[in-house]
């Protein structure tokens, strides 16, 4: 089974196009708008959403992709953003498979985390390649803001790639026991109040008593 | 099944890194002429219709957050624009009277008079696409050698000099910000200060902060003040026309933030903070009949 089986074509393009808009969009009309000083970066928050949603698998192929975009529009040197997503959409992934978070504010931690790994990488990766610019207050002032202003859209984010992205998701048993849990299909807890009409079995009481 | 899925993700995870690594390494070594760097201007050159076109469909959602965003800033702008206005007033006589002598001793030489940005023919261009980080110090912006830019063109926007072009495609152009510290790119202006005793330095990225400049290797006794202007000089060589200045006399740049007498003594170098706001101007102009050559400019009090 190769890679291209193992994901939907529908997904494949959903995700192909959603990409080229989120950085079309980024780069044209995000990166001009300035919040607290910063400008808000929603590539590593779709590749986040991508890899939480798909898998860890799908979240690295998405984030070479758009990290390769990325640097390609802006003519920037290819391959580094397109490593630092791998990252992201990797773990994000791994996330995903591992403990397959259920918390609805999952979304802004790795946001958060995903806007640090891409800012701190980017700036490691910067000093290997012989930038002339030593740790300065202003970066680490600019990349905590761009953190804290990432962390504030990570859920809107989030919650538009899923809405544009579910319909292509292979049905998967875990997301099929949680969506049964959720409209009270399955769940062992099950209209708990209508056992508790029925007798109560406390079982047999000792003889004598 | 599952031993089969792991290995497969691994070698996936393993070829994309490969990949980045390999890009990464034949592009940084790589000449701008290599077939790398060829291929991502065609790439950028087939999607700069889009890009254009995104920008000026989306223009009214980023205006409106620019508005917002500005308006927060707008009475602490406001208190300072008034104490400028104060001392420009003042300076503004002064600067009239010597604009009428110059004028006449200037014809009584035979120099050009035009002191304008006109007769360098420069070509109006929107932003069209900015890196949010800090570490790219560009910006594409809608003219290219289709409208008569090309590679070492000077760009003003936001009242002063922003950079130059860098890059150029059919459509578009890449500008690289006077403020870009990366190694690749960087570029100094030589500065003349025309003061009372006409200074030359080097004007320069302040290392880790983005948002300065350094005016470097003026002489120790260089008599400058904060908020003195820093505009290019221009520079002719007669004897060779390839030195001549990329930029023509007068063009703002910034102003002298501070001034430290031991610093000016021990380094020979004053901060000047750009004019243009570098990380938020939307629109710009290429002046595109310049000549080549190096970079000068001056600080004029």
């Amino acid at each position: 089974m190769t890679v291209a089986e193992s994901i939907p074509t529908k997904l494949i393009v959903r995700i192909a196009l959603l990409s080229l808009f989120a950085v079309l969009v980024q780069e044209t009309v995000i990166s001009k708008i300035s919040i607290f000083g910063v400008d808000a970066d929603i590539t590593p928050l779709v590749v986040m959403s991508v890899g939480l949603l798909c898998g860890s698998l799908t979240g690295a192929i998405t984030g070479f992709f758009i990290g390769l975009m990325v640097d390609t529009v802006l003519v920037q040197t290819l391959g580094i953003t397109s490593l630092l997503y791998i990252t992201i959409g990797y773990w994000t992934g791994r996330l995903r498979e591992l403990r397959d978070p259920a918390h609805g504010l999952v979304p802004v931690a790795c946001g958060a985390a995903a806007t640090a790994v891409a800012g701190i990488g980017m700036t490691v990766i910067q000093f290997l390649l012989g930038v002339d610019a030593p740790v300065s207050l202003l970066l680490a002032q600019q990349i905590f803001l761009t953190i804290l202003v990432n962390t504030l859209i990570a859920l809107p984010v989030y919650a538009v790639v899923r809405r544009i992205i579910n319909p292509a998701l292979p049905d998967d048993p875990r997301r099929r026991r949680r969506r049964a849990y959720t409209t009270g299909g399955l769940s062992p807890l099950q209209s708990p109040s209508q056992r508790l009409t029925g007798p109560i079995n406390r079982g047999t009481t000792p003889a004598g008593r | 099944m599952h031993d089969k899925q792991v290995r497969r993700r691994r070698a996936v995870l393993a070829v994309l890194v490969v990949i980045s690594l390999l890009l990464l390494t034949d592009y940084f070594g790589e000449s701008t002429s290599s077939p790398l760097h060829r291929v991502q201007r065609g790439i950028v050159a087939v999607l700069s219709p889009i890009q254009s076109g995104a920008s000026t469909v989306f223009s009214p959602v980023s205006d409106v957050a620019n508005w917002v965003s500005t308006t927060l800033h707008a009475k602490t702008q406001r208190d300072q624009l008034k104490r400028q206005l104060q001392t420009a007033d003042q300076q503004l006589a002064t600067y009239k009277t010597e604009a009428i002598q110059n004028r006449y001793l200037s014809k009584q030489l035979g120099l050009a008079q035009s002191v304008g940005l006109d007769r360098y023919d420069p070509v109006g261009a929107d932003v069209i696409a900015r890196d949010p980080s800090l570490w790219y110090q560009t910006v594409e912006v809608g003219a290219g050698s289709g409208d008569g830019v090309s590679v070492n063109d000077p760009v003003t926007g936001d009242g002063g000099l922003v950079g130059k072009v860098t890059e150029v495609t059919g459509s578009t152009s890449i500008v690289t910000l006077l403020t870009n510290a990366s190694s690749n790119d960087q570029f100094g202006v030589t500065a003349t200060v025309t003061d009372s005793a006409g200074d030359t330095g080097v004007l320069e990225p302040a290392v880790g902060n983005p948002d300065q400049m350094v005016l470097q290797s003026l002489p120790n006794t260089a008599a400058i003040r904060p908020g003195m202007q820093v505009v290019t000089a221009g520079y002719k060589d007669p004897s060779n026309p390839e030195l001549d200045s990329l930029y023509p006399p007068g063009v703002l740049i910034g102003t002298v933030a501070s001034f430290n007498p031991n610093e000016l003594l021990n380094s020979g170098q004053v901060p000047v903070t750009p004019t243009a706001n570098v990380r938020n101007f939307t629109s710009v102009q290429i002046l595109t009949k310049v000549g080549s050559g190096t970079e000068r400019a001056q600080v004029t009090p």
